[in-house]
């Protein structure tokens, strides 16, 4: 087990390395001259040439290159080129956001998708099925907006229950740090859940027919054993994987939903600073982003190979 | 001997309901009956309906799929009328089975320890203790070595026949009084076949269980059983003692059968094969299911079934022809 976590992390190395290579280059591939956006409404010729030499613009690439690796290792992933903040003070302030968000999302999907899958797979043709893939189909075909948008027309407008929009840190009040991200959370874990669902519902009815469910039966366990005890922990092995894959998208992928409940979080934060062609945000935004992804995949590795003997050698 | 036989099973019918509404007869009015202790090989081709006479024994086919009807009398119970529960406690306790794929039918996720552990635990109680010192004695009457260090590994650590012998351990974990085992040797190669008949030859001779044997291999029958019962197209077609149906078989599909092993002490250019093929059994024929290819049939073999009939005592056959000796003399 140690030794596969050892080997797994040296192969994230080159991961990174390809990772930090591809992020850099992204300031070339992008239209316009960061030194004139930092100039503002400066023109001067000698300002910009100073902007250029302080920011080592003036470099080849490969040197620039250099130099932003060695600061980032050194924990300093530059300053927003617009607000002259610090981008990991910035990432600091809205990563946490992110993260709640993500983590009440992927909880109400797993709460949602895995008890739905798993139903539906053993009242396989009867009206908890159906209804169990209505559900996944509105799921995965509703957009988040719109689904945003009428959550929003119903607990804050209508009944009033929920705020509409805005954050509040649960360090602040718990209470309201729920209400506030309840909504954007379902949106986004709804989605999720039928994904699960659809994925657990198949592993399930594959596991249901095996043999050593047969022979489970064959040995007089209750059904409920047979379910959850043979064929589940076999059935979200796959799951599990998945699971971690959505979580990390969830990080990344929040923009809109963000954007509807006006939760300042990371997807607000990359999209502010692509308009704004704020290349050191977008940089320290995308390199977070690309080694929390990595990291979960690694993760959902080792959850992989915790619940597979087959693959502890 | 007038005990009644520990398991009787009379009109078993099995219809398989597809899901373009078609129904399969895949077991039709099958009689059977086994004594305690007795040795009762089931033979036939594939999808005779052997594995589904040995599912609806153990109550396993899916109700949704599978209409079951007449009689299985077992040890006092009727197994057809019986509830779930009542059917979940004797599965793994007084009726116990072994299939007949040994690489798939252990969970890959637990410890073969975890698995026999968790039978004896469902119905004998006690301590997990108790349980695993028993799991421990039962893969040692197997013949796997240490047992004490092999019942913590996992399946997929043993290899084809040790994983066939512990199924054998977990059927037996309660001490059951009929062991089905489902052509339990087809899916390993010739000598561990040997060696897992050795085994049910050993749990023969210590008494205790019955054990229904299915397989389409009568090598294995004249082995380990003392009555034999041939299959085909869903009926029973002959039932004898061993050495009776051996000598003497009285059914063309038997003699067929009998024709089609390998035998190393007569030279054959080729296996002698039966020409034809099963009936289709969405919709059987009237007549004999096997008068198709019976070199002995006439016009009266397809006008109504025939009825399994005595030839002489304690031997049934489904042939109208019956006895063949006069035949072919």
């Amino acid at each position: 087990m140690l030794n596969f976590l050892a080997r797994r992390i040296v192969q994230l190395v080159p991961t990174l390395v390809f990772v930090s290579i591809l992020i850099f280059s992204l300031q070339h591939l992008l239209p316009g001259d960061p030194a004139l956006v930092m100039a503002g409404e400066e023109r001067d010729p000698a300002v910009i040439e100073q902007i250029r030499k302080q920011y080592h613009l003036d470099r080849t690439i490969p040197v620039q290159y250099a130099y932003w690796v060695a600061n980032v290792l050194s924990g300093d992933l530059g300053e927003s080129l617009r607000i002259k903040v610090p981008v990991l003070d910035l990432i600091a302030q809205k990563l946490p956001v992110t993260l709640q968000l993500a983590a009440m999302a992927i909880v109400i999907a797993l709460l949602i998708g895995i008890p739905a899958g798993i139903i539906s797979a053993v009242k396989k043709g009867t009206a908890w099925d159906y209804g169990a893939n209505l559900f996944a189909l509105w799921g995965i075909s509703t957009p988040n907006f719109w689904l945003g948008i009428m959550l929003i027309f119903l607990f804050s407008i209508k009944l009033g229950w929920l705020p509409a929009s805005g954050f509040v840190p649960p360090s602040e009040n718990l209470r309201a740090s729920l209400a506030s991200t309840i909504m954007p959370a379902f949106v986004l874990g709804n989605a999720i859940a039928a994904i699960l669902m659809r994925h657990t519902r198949s592993a399930m009815l594959q596991v249901l027919e095996s043999d050593y469910v047969r022979t489970a039966r064959a040995k007089g366990l209750s059904e409920r054993s047979v379910i959850l005890k043979h064929a589940m922990r076999n059935a979200l092995t796959p799951v599990i994987t998945l699971g971690a894959l959505e979580l990390g998208t969830l990080l990344s992928g929040a923009v809109l939903t963000e954007q509807i409940f006006s939760v300042p979080g990371f997807g607000k934060l990359i999209v502010d600073a692509v308009f704004n062609r704020d290349y050191a945000v977008v940089q320290g935004v995308v390199l977070v982003t690309a080694t929390v992804y990595i990291t979960l995949n690694l993760i959902a590795d080792v959850a992989y190979i915790l619940v597979n003997p087959r693959l502890r050698g | 001997m007038n005990a009644p036989p520990l398991i009787e099973i009379q009109r078993l019918r099995v219809l398989f309901r597809g899901d373009d509404g078609r129904t399969t007869h895949a077991v039709d009015s099958v009689d059977l009956a086994v004594d305690h202790g007795a040795t009762l090989g089931l033979v036939g081709e594939s999808g005779c309906g052997k594995s589904v006479t040995s599912l609806a024994i153990m109550g396993l086919l899916s109700k949704r799929s599978a209409e079951v009807s007449g009689s299985i009398r077992f040890d006092g119970f009727d197994l057809l009328q019986a509830g779930d529960q009542t059917l979940r406690d004797l599965r793994g306790n007084r009726l116990a089975m072994i299939f007949q794929e040994p690489m798939s039918s252990l969970n890959p996720s637990f410890t073969i320890g975890d698995q026999i552990v968790e039978t004896i635990l469902r119905h004998r109680g006690g301590s997990a203790r108790a349980a695993r010192q028993r799991a421990i004695q039962l893969l040692g009457r197997v013949h796997i070595p240490s047992p004490e260090k092999r019942i913590d590994e996992f399946p997929h650590r043993l290899s084809g026949g040790m994983r066939q012998r512990v199924m054998i351990a977990i059927a037996l974990a309660c001490d059951p009084r009929l062991l089905i085992a489902d052509e339990p040797t087809t899916a390993l190669d010739v000598t561990l076949q040997a060696q897992i008949l050795e085994l049910m030859r050993e749990l023969k001779s210590e008494g205790g269980a019955a054990i229904i044997l299915i397989t389409h291999d009568l090598g294995v029958v004249a082995e380990v059983c003392d009555e034999v019962a041939v299959m085909y197209a869903g009926e029973i077609v002959e039932r004898a003692a061993v050495d009776e149906l051996f000598s003497s078989p009285q059914h063309p599909y038997t003699v067929g059968l009998l024709g089609s092993m390998p035998r190393l002490d007569r030279r054959a250019q080729q296996l002698a094969t039966i020409d034809g093929m099963v009936p289709n059994m969405a919709r059987p024929p009237i007549g004999c299911r096997f008068a198709a290819r019976c070199p002995f049939a006439v016009d009266a073999c397809t006008k109504a079934p025939p009825p399994l009939a005595e030839v002489s005592p304690r031997h049934a056959s489904r042939c109208i022809r019956a006895p063949l000796e006069r035949l072919v003399s």
